[in-house]
């Protein structure tokens, strides 16, 4: 089959163009600065930039917020996906159909809806407000819920993140789960383990590879987003992808903006290979 | 034991949902307010349709996503073929390329592919918009119909070739069904991915051009508005209609193909999303 070779030079002549050219450019805009006289210099001016305080927090916030939803949907999710896994369930694929559907509709509408239910005068507020007034009426009893006011926040983006990355946590999980070798649970119980031993000596190491994709499918969306805080967070949110998109879009400062970029995909190759060294240290022998 | 699981399913499971349950609930709501309800009323999607602006963001929204996909499909799986054929290092340089854009955050990729726009002067715009999606679409389809190649029998073409057909013909009559089904697995994930993009969109269109995500967002940022509750609520509908009829499709597929103890998860598309559309 070897006369069909030239079928993929079309595409490698369309990956010259958009794909390797628009990286170089964007490294070539980073280091490089123009003159008053409209050349151009090489500098690491855009990256000195980044070392001021107020920069340095941004990144700081967006990898902390990252890390704390990562946190929150592996603890929702790792027991849901066993849960799913085991045998409570006749109709399996269903339920984890049900987990993905939300994921196909459009991001920014299941953004939007929380809106709508956080704002102030939103729907958990109204309805904490309508317990009140039933308690009142029915029971004669005086009731004062809490109410909440937490759009613009940071909870509210985190909220965000976890409920739209949730899925993302889950499948990789149940996945390995669900093919896991029930002999091997067996056996570990005729050795006398109580599920307490088979879990932490048996289970939870051979689904490792699960959380470990699961995790670097919630951090890597949840580092870059510059929606979900746009929207939850407010105008004045600042994640690192909002400081880009400001450079671009508002400011006009591209030499930055492509420091930015550069600086946040060194961050998601750090991470990438931070995983898979933790992966290969773990692949295979952590039965034993 | 059993209902504490079943319960926390449950809670997991309300939480994924209520959102858009409330989304669809108050489309149908006379006020405009969230938390009263004042009565039905369809008023909501008779302003939807009569909205042009979000009619326009829909029409560009499916010709975008219908020809990206359709060109990624074609470009894509002849350059699986190609990639597919190549000597080892070629090979592997191709698929490590092709493989930069689904790792790259969408919005280091929608602010390169901006910079390229801008620097050889292509206007941001419809013709901007697509070759961007095209982009982002093609290493799908390559992804897809790769394994299906290194599952094909290569002597198969051969025994074609032997027994008189063409190449023309033998790769019309024995690869091309072959790898179908990563063809049309290819086509689809370009075509959901295509119709959700909102980051790359965003930074390569431009001349009032815009897609549904990008026409939302402006919306729903300048607050709420019940009209964006019904356009959630045909979208939530549509890809609940579009998911049973090809999970039903694809089930069928499966009892029919294969052994019924054999039947995995694989071989339905829509239950791996990628992350690519946040």
């Amino acid at each position: 089959m070897k006369q069909y070779r030239w079928l993929a030079y079309p595409y490698a002549v369309w990956m010259m163009i958009f794909i390797v050219v628009p990286l170089l450019l964007v490294l070539f805009f980073s280091v490089t600065a123009k003159t008053p006289d409209g050349s151009m210099v090489l500098t690491l001016e855009n990256f000195k930039k980044f070392w001021e305080p107020m920069y340095i927090s941004v990144l700081i916030r967006s990898v902390l917020l990252a890390v704390y939803s990562t946190v929150i949907c592996l603890v929702l999710g790792y027991p849901l996906a066993l849960i799913l896994a085991g045998k409570d369930f006749k109709r399996k694929n269903v339920l984890v159909m049900l987990a993905v559907i939300p994921m196909w509709m459009n991001f920014l509408l299941r953004t939007y809806s929380w809106m709508t239910l956080l704002e102030k005068n939103g729907t958990i507020n109204a309805f904490f407000g309508t317990l009140e007034r039933l308690a009142a009426t029915y029971l004669n009893m005086e009731l004062t819920l809490p109410r909440v006011n937490i759009l613009y926040t940071e909870s509210a983006v985190i909220l965000g993140m976890v409920y739209n990355f949730l899925p993302f946590m889950i499948l990789p999980i149940y996945s390995v789960v669900s093919k896991l070798d029930r002999s091997l649970i067996e056996a570990a119980q005729d050795l006398g383990g109580n599920n307490l031993v088979v879990f932490k000596r048996v289970i939870f190491p051979l689904s490792l590879p699960g959380v470990l994709s699961g995790i670097t499918m919630v951090f890597m969306p949840a580092v870059t987003t510059f929606v979900i805080s746009r929207l939850l967070g407010g105008a004045q949110f600042m994640l690192i992808g909002n400081l880009i998109e400001r450079q671009f879009l508002f400011s006009g400062d591209w030499g930055f903006g492509s420091a930015l970029s550069i600086i946040l995909l060194l961050l998601i190759l750090l991470s990438m290979g931070f995983m898979s060294r933790y992966e290969q240290e773990n692949g295979g022998g952590g039965l034993w | 034991m059993r209902f504490l699981r079943k319960s926390y399913v449950f809670l997991i499971f309300l939480f994924l949902y209520a959102p858009i349950i409330i989304l669809i609930i108050y489309s149908f709501n006379a006020s405009k307010s969230r938390g009263h309800w004042t009565g039905f009323t369809l008023q909501w999607y008779r302003e939807l349709f009569k909205d042009s602006q979000i009619m326009t963001s829909l029409y560009y929204t499916v010709t975008i996503a219908l020809l990206a996909s359709l060109i990624a499909t074609i470009v894509g799986t002849a350059a699986s073929i190609g990639i597919f054929n190549m000597k080892k290092i070629k090979r592997e340089i191709m698929l490590n390329i092709n493989y930069i854009p689904v790792l790259n955050p969408d919005i280091v990729t929608g602010i390169s592919l901006m910079l390229l726009f801008s620097s050889i002067k292509i206007p941001l715009g419809f013709t901007s918009l697509l070759l961007a999606h095209i982009t982002f679409n093609i290493p799908y389809v390559v992804l897809s119909v790769m394994p299906k190649l290194k599952q094909m029998n290569k002597h198969l073409y051969e025994a074609a070739l032997d027994l008189g057909a063409t190449p023309f013909y033998a790769f019309k009559k024995v690869i091309l069904p072959e790898i179908m089904p990563g063809v049309i697995t290819g086509f689809l994930l370009a075509l959901t991915l295509s119709f959700d993009d909102f980051v790359i969109s965003f930074f390569t269109t431009g001349n009032g051009v815009s897609n549904l995500s990008i026409t939302v967002e402006s919306m729903a940022r300048r607050g709420i508005s019940p009209k964006l509750n019904a356009l959630s609520t045909i979208m939530f509908v549509s890809v609940l209609l579009l998911l049973i009829i090809v999970n039903i499709r694809t089930s069928k597929d499966d009892t029919e193909r294969r052994p019924k103890n054999e039947k995995t998860y694989q071989g339905n598309v829509f239950v791996s999303p990628t992350s690519h559309d946040i």
